[in-house]
């Protein structure tokens, strides 16, 4: 039962519709089914097989909405669920933002499910994480890793017509190689749509190389550096910047805000290499065709030749500012360009390689200020070459000030962000004067 | 809350209409509903059946935890109510062991049928995952309690409250923001009840209902012209207590150059100290970084606490199993070991109590059955202790569980998560105007901001809410763009005062994450202020285009 059709969630949507009274009425429909592998110390610890589906109804009196969820599919609970949400839309505080629901919309068909990745088994989950043990064994390291897939699907309905559906899968993989002395350690993160691109054996032996190569890391003084950051380190640096909210910016309270007000729409704020966008046909990254909103998403350009090209707008914010509601990114890309890893290595005079960072947090909102370390690999380049293996750093930068500073783009990958374990398509980066302010110890 | 929920991309605020995150917190319910418990009798039947289903498979252990879990959120912004949501999730998890090996199942089908099933399940899992090789579980033996409850002591319980009485309050509070000048408020209340029954082949049946309450707000006061914007957060609590806490008293305050909180709050008070912090903090002294003393409140030293003690002394960070995410500890064994491990200055006393009232880890038994108690962890600044669960004791030399396993939902495994970490009042007694004044070049920080450590807890860096610059042992104005760097074993080794018990306040974190599939806990830190010696102080300040 998770996973329905979309000719299944449709029929199950309308007769739920059939049952309120409501002024309108909002059914939407969420399934998932998918598993997980723990590793530790080269065996597995936890693993586990989840399958979830709910439905959920919004009732909506003038601007009073309520909303009750369900579990169960009868027609006597279907008709519970659906006079629940009534009787707490009744009770409910109007809400003065509340917009009136949309009526049908047309969304193109999303590229977002895929069959292989949608026949997981768990037995396939543990021959995937067997071959990455296979490598962390041969070459006596300990690995720790997790691999989780997922297929879900979601559909919406409402009483003024509209009706949306999409299902999609995905698998990601990640793994932490360390030496037996715990002196060096390394890390690879791979997220696919379809699993037959998944290849846990080739990311291990990227980690184990990883690890092996960081082993004797000096410690240099930190400053500020020109430093190469792979795709992985990338993107988790950068997804605390894709916040695109046309009303906090509006209203003085981000990064977005102009002095004296208003915001930096058109304005170049980065590097004119840079272009971040997001569209939901990408094949490496496809992300669903419509919005929380309701609303269909397109391709969308956010920063142009670094200028701020778009913002998005709720549908009542877009309202009461009287512009074209436009909804936030499903997906985040950005161009990268033709360089590969070694390459930008080679054009660096003296730098630092970042494979992974770590526990990012901000520091000012105002200038995106963060804070976090480098972890898992991080090496000194010297003319062109990989010098040594050096101690972690932290950090102290804000992705709008290095976007300023960027020197070169690499290829452009699909990676996990360590954090959010969202998915990005993300250049390794190549940027001056980054700041370093003090060296760890950790491993 | 789990990082990677949908909302994030569909943008929180209107798209919680249409896709309101069903899976995440349980389904929405009734505010009445919330007031009707489960049976007892009825838990003890299903878990018998449970028990016995897996036994009679091949399990050599095995443990039920019939979860009734129970969430209240009003949120709101200025004048305006956002959402109102009462939500509940009910289920069992089945824990066993077979072949030497863990197991788990769980499943929101609570019947006596549902009960069986999922108990073959698990033990099917044990037996998958034994063939896959691994030394045996050990288990640290556990008495049974035989059929015993515990509630966290309260007085007013939260669900019991009108929802018009929380809209109330909050909207006041917002109220007093916006006569204040504020230029954005919103605040929230967050009311937790989990109704967790436990029973285990060791022979417990333990009921017990388990309270939590957050109410916190963020104030900003913007400057259009200059093109700046601060915020200032509430100084509340989350806490493991009834609706009382939002009683104020002012025998609970704490006064000072701005007021603070012990076992009860008043929202509104510190809304109005908000709303004009915000505003100073706009014309606040940008710090010259440097080294300075810093005098530390309790509603900041408790995250650097949970940072930088709590976590590195988890023994299954020690041990490895969370390399791949939040990382190990520098804490090794055979610092622990060497019984003489130089954690911190001799001023430095922490334990490790699950037993403290109105904190968030306060419960009577672990999600294992294991009864609740407090320990040394750092003892006059040496490693003495770490945090373990049954089938880590013997690890440490231990013949029983120190009772520090929890999980999140009953649909998920219970694992090791920490306790109240707190660190002890001083002995001498010593108030924050004395510990101030002999301080010469300091900053005083209260309230807990941006934070950062590394993956094996060595370094931190940390911002706050508020700051005060303290010269020649006087408050000398408010500072802005602070932030503190340090590596924990210096840091605590500059750990100098500790004021007395008079200034002992518990801080805590409502969401703490960590494992695979990610799991929160709410766990509380106490301490009184606090003075560290010549830390590193780094300036924020940035500009972008």
């Amino acid at each position: 039962m998770p996973i329905l059709n979309k000719e299944e969630a449709q029929a199950l949507l309308k007769k739920v519709l059939a049952y309120s009274k409501a002024e309108e009425c909002e059914v939407s429909l969420n399934g998932s089914e998918g598993g997980n592998i723990r590793t530790a110390l080269n065996a597995v610890s936890t693993a586990g097989d989840i399958s979830t589906i709910g439905l959920a109804v919004t009732s909506v009196f003038g601007k009073k909405a309520g909303t009750a969820t369900i579990d169960e599919f009868d027609d006597a609970a279907l008709e519970r669920v659906v006079r629940r949400s009534e009787e707490l839309a009744q009770l409910a505080p109007a809400n003065p933002e509340y917009m009136p629901m949309l009526g049908p919309q047309t969304f193109a068909e999303a590229i977002t499910f895929n069959v292989n990745t949608a026949a997981i088994t768990p037995d396939t989950r543990a021959e995937m994480v067997a071959k990455s043990l296979a490598v962390t064994k041969d070459a006596k390291l300990t690995a720790a890793g997790f691999l989780e897939n997922s297929t879900s699907f979601n559909a919406v309905m409402n009483s003024k017509g509209l009706f949306a559906y999409n299902k999609g899968s995905d698998v990601t993989f990640s793994v932490t190689t360390r030496n037996q002395e715990g002196t060096a350690s390394g890390y690879a993160a791979r997220g696919f749509t379809d699993v037959s691109k998944m290849d846990t054996y080739s990311a291990t032996k990227y980690a184990a190389g990883k690890c092996l190569s960081s082993s004797g890391a000096k410690a240099i003084e930190p400053g500020k550096y020109t430093v190469i950051l792979e795709p992985v380190a990338a993107t988790y640096l950068l997804e605390n910047m894709f916040r695109f909210d046309a009303r906090s910016a509006e209203e003085g309270r981000s990064f977005l805000s102009k002095k004296g007000g208003g915001t930096r729409l058109g304005e170049q704020l980065m590097d004119s290499k840079v272009n971040i966008y997001s569209d939901p046909f990408n094949p490496d990254l496809p992300s669903t065709t419509w919005s929380g909103e309701g609303l269909p998403r397109e391709k969308t350009s956010w920063i142009e030749k670094g200028v701020v090209k778009n913002l998005s707008y709720s549908r009542y914010w877009a309202d009461k500012k009287g512009v074209k509601p436009l909804p936030g990114p499903g997906n985040i890309i950005m161009d990268g360009g033709d360089a590969s890893l070694e390459d930008l290595i080679k054009s660096t005079e003296r730098g630092i390689l970042v494979s992974r960072l770590w526990y990012i947090r901000m520091v000012d909102p105002q200038s995106l200020l963060l804070t976090g370390l480098t972890r898992d690999g991080t090496f000194y380049i010297e003319n062109g070459k990989i010098k040594f293996p050096v101690k972690n750093f932290r950090f102290n930068e804000s992705p709008v000030i290095m976007l300023n500073n960027l020197e070169a783009l690499g290829k452009q990958e699909r990676s996990i962000s360590v954090e959010s374990y969202r998915s990005y398509l993300i250049p390794a980066l190549k940027v001056r004067d980054f700041t370093f302010s003090s060296l760890s110890d950790a491993v | 809350m789990r990082r990677r929920d949908f909302i994030y991309l569909t943008g929180m605020g209107a798209g919680a209409l249409m896709l309101p995150g069903m899976n995440a917190l349980g389904k929405t319910i009734d505010p009445i509903q919330a007031l009707e418990g489960v049976d007892v009798k009825i838990k003890k039947e299903l878990a018998d059946v449970a028990l016995n289903a897996a036994k009679s498979n091949g399990a050599t252990y095995a443990d039920v935890r019939i979860g009734r879990y129970l969430n209240q959120f009003v949120v709101t912004r200025e004048n305006k109510v956002l959402n109102v949501a009462n939500t509940e999730s009910y289920g069992i998890g089945i824990r066993v062991i077979a072949n030497g090996c863990w197991g788990f199942a769980a499943t929101n089908d609570v019947t006596k049928e549902g009960m069986a099933k999922t108990a073959l399940k698990a033990v099917a899992v044990a037996k998958a995952n034994a063939k896959i090789g691994g030394a045996p579980v050990e288990l640290a033996p556990q008495k049974g309690y035989g059929e015993v409850s515990w509630k966290t002591p309260l007085t007013k319980n939260a669900f019991e409250v009108p929802i018009k009485e929380k809209v109330d309050l909050l909207l006041n509070a917002n109220g007093v923001a916006m006569a204040g000048g504020a230029n954005f408020v919103n605040s929230i209340m967050f009311a937790v009840n989990e109704q967790k029954y436990f029973a285990s082949t060791d022979g417990s049946y333990i009921d017990q209902d388990v309270h939590r309450l957050f109410p916190s707000f963020t104030v900003t006061k913007i400057d259009p012209a200059a093109g700046s914007f601060e915020t200032r957060r509430s100084l509340s609590s989350p806490v493991g207590m009834g609706y009382e806490y939002l009683d104020s008293l002012d025998s609970e305050k704490v006064a000072g150059i701005t007021t603070r909180y012990k076992k009860r709050y008043d929202m509104i008070e510190d809304m109005k100290f908000a709303t004009q912090q915000a505003a100073d903090k706009i014309k606040a002294k940008s710090v010259e970084p440097g080294k300075y003393d810093l005098v530390l409140d309790p509603s900041h030293l408790w995250l650097t606490i949970h940072e930088s003690v709590g976590h590195p002394t988890e023994l299954d960070r020690v041990l490895g199993y969370e390399a791949n995410f939040a990382g190990t500890s520098f804490l090794t064994l055979d610092k622990w070991k060497s019984g003489k491990f130089n954690f911190g200055s001799k001023a430095v006393n922490i334990v490790a109590d699950k037993t403290q009232v109105g904190s968030l880890g306060a419960v009577g038994y672990d999600d294992e059955g294991v009864k609740c108690k407090k320990w040394d962890i750092i003892k006059e600044g040496t490693l003495v202790n770490y945090q373990a669960i049954r089938d880590q004791a013997h690890i440490i030399g231990l013949t029983e569980s120190q009772g520090c396993c929890y999980s999140q939902s009953w649909q998920d495994v219970q694992f090791q998560r920490m306790p109240n970490i707190s660190l002890q009042p001083g002995k001498t007694p010593l108030s924050v105007d004395e510990m101030i004044k002999n301080v010469e070049k300091g900053v005083y920080i209260i309230g807990d901001g941006s934070f950062s450590i590394d993956q094996q807890r060595y370094n931190f860096q940390f911002g706050g809410q508020l700051f005060y610059e303290i010269k020649n042992g006087k408050i000398a104005g408010m500072l802005n763009d602070v932030a503190y760097q340090a590596n924990t074993q210096e840091f605590w080794n500059s750990c100098s005062q500790v004021c007395d018990e008079r200034d002992y306040r518990l801080g805590g974190a409502f969401n703490d994450g960590k494992g695979q599939p990610g799991q929160s806990s709410a766990v509380s830190h106490g301490s009184s202020t606090a003075l560290f010696k010549g830390v590193n102080v780094i300036n924020t300040k940035r500009k972008i285009g």
